[in-house]
Parts: structure tokens; sequence; C-alpha cells
């Protein structure tokens, strides 16, 4: 092709896209906000999804555990049975583990110091060790849980726990305890608040059985095969399950996600929030390829090849994607952000950032079908018939 | 074994063409063995009532529909069996058309219409310039058809008609949506374009101005020549 390229390269194909687009400034913004619109729904629904999905399993990846042992059965970190504190011993005593301690997870009842009840989910650890415990501290240090009835709750929850002060003391399950500190982003998919505290303290406020523990957790020694140790440890200890951490994190999540159905409603009002983008960008797309029908009417007249009439309307559909999908995810990653402070965390990765790119293109592009049947449909005599 | 044209040298040419709409009892015949041949340089005159069959002898002889019956030749070269993509091909690199409503894309400046037929042509788009330049729009280059006059936006069309230079030019109803002065400015454009370029120019019209103008009137009624 001799002479000029216009519009990003795509000829006067883009050009006029673009022009169709832009010329009809009132349907041009309700294309763009239609689109955004569905860009921010999808974002949003899916970031809930992957912030659910992180808060499952966000105490389990910030343990540097490489094995779980679990009362047979159980489903999730947060719900289980009691487990025998020999086990512990016995995982001791498996040729490839390293270190192997108690963790404990027990429900509790939380007295506000203004009134009125919460539940939480006291979580106590091995503090020698520092294989599990709270992670992004910010107010109190992470020795000052080894006071007497310390414990550690997180910002995100502390109006629902009425506490916003280190010092403050409480009762769990009429105990009494006083708060050290506070972490930062520690959010509990039950919406129950983490409490966390030293493992004696934790046995303390809820009253559970020294002989017993609710989780052995455990690293293993260098060079050793991950597999074979599970392996191993299955063996040795036959009223358990075992798990490596990715698997156990895996099992928690999909119980979570799955099994309760939570996750499945918010992956579905994602799937809707695609369908309804696409409804609303094929209306609007199609509206404007029969406004622009005699047009399309002519260059068929003119001996235009479909290849240049379909690059037309791909080319509406790629500059709506591209322009509605910008402000849209900027939009999301605002309220992504806003969201951090809140207990439901909305995470917006960069690979959902582009991917969404991907999915507004191909929403675009297939709203677009309908649009283009209908130009090719045209009887290029009709220029005639005017 | 295909039929040959008796004018050789023509542009255009038709023999026995016919075309009917339905079939059976509501049969309606549009054309009935319509013969007659067009030469480069010549402006042709197609007039008649409405519902003569004018428009559907200009959308055959543009190939964008098919007779019934009958022959088409396109400088020489049958055109009746030819696949739709090719009749597209020929429409594009020989014909240039007008129409009545000027069919301008209208959120493109008038360069931007002629550089649309050029790209389509595989020529050169800074030639839209000197196209505009020859139908006297020299200066609007960058107007939108909104912002120009009925006749102007005829002229755009008329470029946008010679990009690639075709040699045959298919006119439906050119100057029925303009004053007189703009009527005839056009008219004396198609025959400048005829005369001094050797172009073949077939109008439909009403226009006896037009009439005056052609080097030849061919009057159409029922479907029928008359003259």
């Amino acid at each position: 092709m001799k002479g000029q390229r216009t519009r990003w390269g795509l000829g006067m194909a883009g050009l006029l896209a673009w022009r169709n687009l832009a010329h009809d400034r009132s349907r041009f913004i309700v294309t763009l906000v239609g689109i955004i619109f569905a860009v921010v729904l999808i974002a949003m629904q899916i970031g809930l999804f992957l912030g659910f999905s992180d808060s499952t399993t966000n105490v389990i990846r910030h343990t540097r555990a490489d094995f779980w042992i679990v009362a047979k059965g159980s489903q999730n970190f947060e719900v289980t049975l009691p487990i025998n504190e020999r086990e512990i011993y016995l995982a001791r005593s498996v040729p490839g583990v390293a270190a192997a301690e108690p963790l404990l997870v027990q429900f509790g009842n939380w007295k506000r110091p203004g009134g009125g009840d919460e539940s939480v989910l006291v979580v106590g650890t091995d503090l020698n060790t520092g294989l599990a415990g709270p992670w992004n501290i910010v107010a109190g240090r992470l020795e000052d849980l080894r006071r007497p009835d310390a414990v550690m709750i997180d910002l995100v929850f502390a109006d629902k726990l009425g506490v916003h002060e280190v010092g403050t003391t409480v009762e769990i399950l009429g105990r009494r305890a006083r708060v050290v500190g506070f972490t930062r982003g520690i959010r509990s998919f039950t919406t129950s608040p983490w409490v966390f505290a030293s493992y004696r303290t934790a046995q303390h406020l809820t009253g559970f059985p020294e002989t017993d523990t609710n989780y052995v957790i455990g690293t293993l020694a260098p060079d050793a095969d991950p597999a074979e140790v599970r392996a191993a440890l299955v063996a040795a200890l036959p009223r358990t399950d075992v798990y490596l951490s990715e698997q156990f994190a895996a099992r928690t999540r999909d119980y979570w996600m799955f099994t309760t159905g939570a996750g499945a409603s918010v992956l579905v009002s994602a799937v809707l929030g695609l369908l309804v983008g696409m409804v609303i960008v094929a209306q609007v797309l199609y509206a404007t390829t029969v406004d622009h029908l005699p047009e399309f009417g002519t260059l068929r007249a003119m001996g235009a090849p479909r290849a240049f009439v379909y690059k037309v309307i791909l080319g509406q559909a790629v500059l709506s994607a591209t322009l509605g999908h910008l402000p849209g995810i900027l939009l999301a990653l605002a309220v992504a952000k806003a969201s951090e402070a809140g207990a439901a965390v909305i995470l917006i990765p960069w690979e959902l950032a582009v991917g969404l790119y991907g999915v507004t293109l191909a929403m675009c592009v297939l709203a677009s079908v309908v649009s283009i049947r209908k130009a090719m449909d045209i009887d290029p005599a009709m220029v005639f018939q005017r | 074994m295909p039929q040959t044209n008796a004018h050789p040298g023509s542009a255009l040419e038709t023999c026995g063409l016919s075309l009917v709409y339905g079939s059976g009892e509501t049969a309606v015949t549009a054309l009935d063995g319509v013969d007659f041949a067009v030469s480069a340089g010549e402006v042709l005159a197609l007039m008649g009532p409405s519902g003569s069959g004018k428009t559907s002898l200009l959308m055959i002889l543009g190939c964008l529909l098919r007779p019934s019956s009958g022959e088409v030749w396109v400088e020489g070269r049958a055109i009746a069996n030819l696949p739709d993509r090719d009749l597209g091909r020929l429409r594009l690199q020989r014909m240039g058309f007008i129409f009545q409503s000027y069919n301008l894309f209208p959120a493109l400046t008038a360069a931007e219409n002629v550089q649309v037929a050029l790209e389509l042509k595989g020529r050169d788009l800074n030639d839209a310039a000197g196209l505009l330049e020859r139908v006297g729009l020299g200066k609007r280059l960058h107007n939108f058809p909104r912002q120009l006059s009925g006749g102007e936006k005829q002229r755009v069309a008329i470029a946008r008609a010679l990009a690639g230079d075709p040699p045959i030019l298919l006119a439906d109803e050119p100057t029925a949506a303009l004053d007189s002065t703009n009527g005839r400015a056009v008219v004396n454009l198609l025959c400048e374009l005829a005369h001094e370029q050797g172009r073949a120019v077939v109008v439909v019209t009403h226009d006896p101005r037009v009439g005056d103008l052609a080097d030849r009137v061919v009057r159409i009624e029922d479907g029928r020549l008359c003259s």
C-alpha cells in the first residue's frame, strides 16, 4: 500500500472504526460506561474471590511448616478435632523430620470492653521455634506474647473487638487477657477475628486439655524428600492425616471456596458480570452498526472486500475494549486499594488486570459478531434504492 | 461457449437483457430484452418514468444485480457467470459510483472519504487532494459532509468515484437533490470527465438538463428501450 497509513497502522478501516464510534459521542460514552461497568463488575467479583481465597489460607501460608498433621477427616484449618500430644513425639521420631511442634486453633468468646460478645479464633503457637505466629506486627513485639495472658489482634478487627490501644484488658471465655500488640491485614474468611497467643496462653484461655493439641506442624531435614517423609509420617501416625503445607492450604481453600459454595457464588457473579457486559456491549455495537448500515452498503457497492468491513467492525470492538478497559481497571484498582482497610479484601494482581484486558477484548469481539453478520447481510444494491 | 459482444470497443454492452422479479402469476418483468452499448468518452442518459426499470438496469450494469437472462459485457468481458467476489473486484477496479444521496461517510472529512476509495483500490492516499482539486474542492479537504452544501457533497462523491481512475462512471440521479446551478455544474463536470478523459458515463435521471447535455439519451418504459 502506497501513501500514508492511518490510525495505528489499521489504515482507513481503523480510521473509519474510530470515527464511527467517536462521531456519536453520546452513544460512545454509553458504550464506554457499559464496558467500564462490566470490567469493574468482573474485576470486583474475581478480586473478591481471590481475596476470600487468600484469607482462607493466609495463616497456613505464613507458617514455616513443611507438613501438617491433623485429626483424621479434617476439612479445613479453622474447625478440627483434637489429636493426642504424643503425636508430636512420634512425628519427631520419623527420619527426615527436623522439627515438630503443636499448634492450637480454637473458637472462643471475646467479651468487648464496652460490652457485647464476639466469636474469635484463638491461635496458639510455640514462640521458641517461630514456625508459626503473627506477622505484619505494627504495634508491640512478638516477644511481648511471652507475657502471661498476652494476645495480639489485627487492626482490621479493632472496631469489631472494641480494642484500639495496646494494654487493653479483655475477657476470652471468661478468662482475662491483655492486648499487647496489633497486626495489619491478617483477615479471616470465617469473619471471626484471629487472636494470636503463645501456645500456653492459648491453652489457658480456651481451656484446652494439656494432653491434646489441634495440629502438629513441622519442618523437614535438609535434602529430605517431602513425599517420602510424608509417606513415613502416614505410616507412623495412623490415627491422623498428614499433608504437606501446600496440600493442606489447598484442602482448606477448596473447602471454604467450593464445598461451602461461598466461592462458587462469587464466581457465578463474575460470570454474570461478563454476560451482562457482553450484552451491553453487543447491543451498543449492534446499534452503532445498524446506524452505519448505509455506509457498509456503500462500501460493498463500491466493491470493498468483506475483510475491509470486518476490519471496521472489529476495529470498533477493539477500540471500545481498549478505551473501556483502562478506566475500568483503574476504578477497580482504586476500590481494591480502599478495601485494604476493610474485613473483605479485593485482590487484583497484575495478572488479573492484564488478563481482564484479554477478557474485555474477547467480550467486545464476540459481541461484534452479530454486528458483522448484520453488515454482511446487506444487499449492496440498497444504495440505489434509498 | 460464452456469447461474444457485438460492439467490441464498447465500455458497457448488454444483449437480450431481462429481469423478472418473483415467479408464476405474481412475476413482474422489470427489464425485457434490453440491448444497448456505451462507448468510452460517451455520456449516456437513461431516462424514463418511475418504475420503468432504469435503476434496475443501472444495478445490472454496475454488477450489483444479476439479470434473469441475457448477457452484459464490461470492457468486452462477459460477466453473467462471474462469481460475486470477481464482480466486486470488477466494480472496485473498473467502475465509479455516484449516488442520489451522495452516500458519503459522515464521520470522515472530504479528503478521508476519497482516501477510503483510494485505499480500497490500492492507490496512494495522497491522491485525494488532487482529485478534490479536480472537482473544485481543493479548499474543502478537511470539511466534514455536514459542513458542505449539497452540490459540494456531490462533487466529493464524484471525486471518490474517480479514485483509482476507473474507465466507467455510473450515476444514479446525481442532480435530484441539487438546485439548478449546482445540478448544471455537476452535469458539466460529468461531461468533462467523459469527453476529456475518455470515460464512459451512464446517468440515470429524470432531469431534462442532463438529457440536454448528454451525448445520447436512451428512454426506457415498462422495461423496454424506446429510443
